[in-house]
């Protein structure tokens, strides 16, 4: 892929908890900052793609922005919302039908767990009577496999989440800012064995807008564009292991992780090797670990010694997560793929300030993953 | 008090050994749960039910620590009685692996592979007075020893 389209503009309401705050009106914040990195007038962008899950349609914000009769298209895709809207928009300029627009997420979930939609996930009553239905346990199974097949330990989830916290902390505009120490997290309340408390991201609130515009007119509008080389999304195929699955087939299959990743890579032109800093989904502490290898960044149970060797953390070999990740911003699932690609966005500027990568990162990666089995991947490049 | 299950078309019985029903690909012998229309692997449009036996082996598990959400759950979620279950997977003769409720929630004793046996198990007593149940699975060696008993 050329250098087709670039991002210009980044925008971010702050993740958290905004009591009084509707979760539309943090989308139009973000959509207001992201106009001003770019210095463009809401009435030049030509077309924008924006969702949540939780919050409201999207298209109602014109209200608040102008009614400039743009094209406004409403995206619902579950926990690859933001990344959906954020692949239609490169499409929307690639293709030559648009020369400048936006990609919006934003969300407000209620406190405490996830509930589950039975009926919008294709699930029966009997599946949540009978307790079945929290994406909790599904992580908890997941990782606790994980360990037995690959000697992945206890220790090692701890240090994920303290290394989140330790991001977190250098940022700004996360909603969790508070280094936890390893036994902290050890040692917080079982949720889901093997799984604590503190190795959980909650859900929460927030909103990512991001400016995109035809490559060759990125200079208009930023002294600084990144370029997005891949956007790919993709959903489960036979055999694989998902969330919210009353029975899985014994043959395992590639998880749409795995399928997203190589499509990426293969769109960019470039591997493994070449990222220089990383956001990869954290629901949990082993979401990250697991997909550290499903993304083709290692082999699966050589985290155990990248992790204590620190190679994940921001002055090592290979940082992930670098914003504190979903454990320290939360996930409002309809903002958080964008936010991974805002990071990667300030990263790629040198603008990420005590958590800035060293070495001038060039290329950046971000994976997000959720119900009902879908996965989202972009490669971005200076 | 009168016991009925917490859906029809899940298991047999209520009373006597309860089996799990699973949808059987009539094409590719792809085996689903619970029972469905169409086969999630060729895609094919004809399926049969089958009876999965009682026994099983443990694939992964986790436990269930705090209260569920209610609705959906139909279970006690009172957090001074609450009481934790466990959640695996449970490989079945080389046909699928079912997601269930297991009866014991002490991460000791539970491992992966062992041996497992699917039991019913009260979940509320609902509004005409009679007993809801779904389906558990339990250690072998603990059903043994409740029939020896
Ligand atoms: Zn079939």
């Amino acid at each position: 892929m050329s250098d087709d389209v670039a991002i210009v503009g980044i925008g971010m309401h702050e993740f958290g908890r905004h009591d009084g705050v509707e979760g539309i009106d943090q989308g139009v914040v973000a959509v207001r900052r992201a106009l001003t990195d770019a210095s463009i007038q809401w009435e030049d962008i030509q077309f924008a793609f924006g969702g949540s899950q939780a919050a409201g349609a999207a298209d109602t914000m014109v209200s608040k922005l102008g009614l400039t009769g743009l094209q406004f298209i409403n995206v619902s895709n579950g926990c690859a919302t933001g990344g959906s809207a954020l692949f239609s928009a490169y499409n929307s300029i690639k293709s030559g039908m648009f020369d400048v627009g936006i990609a919006i997420g934003f969300d407000k979930h209620e406190r405490g767990a996830f509930r589950v939609d039975l009926k919008e996930n294709g699930l029966e009553d009997w599946y949540g009577e009978s307790g079945l239905a929290l994406t909790t346990q599904f992580f908890g199974m997941k990782i606790n496999r994980y360990m037995h097949d690959y000697g992945i330990s206890h220790a090692t989830l701890a240090s994920v989440a303290n290394k989140a916290s330790r991001n977190g902390a250098m940022n700004p505009m996360a909603w969790r800012r508070n280094e936890l120490s390893v036994e902290e997290v050890r040692s917080s309340r079982m949720l889901s064995y093997p799984l604590t408390q503190y190795m959980f991201c909650s859900p929460a609130e927030g909103a990512v807008a991001l400016v995109l515009c035809r490559a060759d007119r990125a200079r208009e509008f930023t002294n600084s564009p990144v370029y997005l080389k891949a956007a790919v999304v993709r959903s489960r195929r036979f055999g694989s292991f998902e969330v919210m699955a009353p029975h899985l087939a014994t043959e395992r299959g590639d998880g749409p992780t795995i399928d997203a990743s190589k499509a990426a890579f293969e769109m960019a032109g470039v591997g493994p090797d070449d990222i220089d800093v990383a956001q990869l989904q954290d629901t949990e502490v082993g979401a990250e670990i697991m997909h550290m290898a499903e993304n083709g960044f290692c082999e699966h149970g050589e985290q155990e010694e990248m992790i204590a060797r620190g190679d994940t953390e921001i002055g090592g070999r290979f940082p992930v997560n670098t914003d504190g990740g979903c454990l320290a911003n939360g996930e409002p699932v309809g903002a958080s793929g964008l936010r991974q690609v805002y990071e990667n966005v300030v990263q790629l500027r040198g603008n990420a300030g005590p958590r800035q990568v060293q070495g001038n990162p060039r290329v950046a990666y971000t994976h997000v993953y959720g119900s009902p089995g879908i996965s989202g991947v972009t490669i971005l490049s200076r | 008090m009168q016991t009925i299950p917490v859906a029809q078309g899940l298991f047999t019985g209520p009373s006597g050994a309860p089996q799990l029903l699973a949808s059987r690909c009539t094409a590719c012998a792809n085996h689903m749960f619970p029972l469905q229309a169409g086969c999630s692997k060729c895609g094919g449009a004809s399926t049969t039910t089958v009876e999965l036996g009682r026994r099983g082996t443990l694939w992964t598990w986790t436990v269930q620590s705090y209260p569920p959400k209610a609705p959906p759950y139909a279970g006690n979620v009172d957090p001074a009685t609450f009481e934790p279950y466990g959640v695996g997977y449970i490989e079945i003769d080389g046909k699928l692996l079912v997601e269930s409720r297991l009866t014991i929630a002490d991460p000791d004793f539970l491992d992966i592979g062992m041996e497992l046996e699917l039991v019913l198990e009260p979940l509320y007593v609902n509004e005409n007075g009679e007993q809801v149940v779904t389906f558990a699975f339990a250690p072998v060696s603990a059903t043994e020893k409740l029939s020896q008993s």
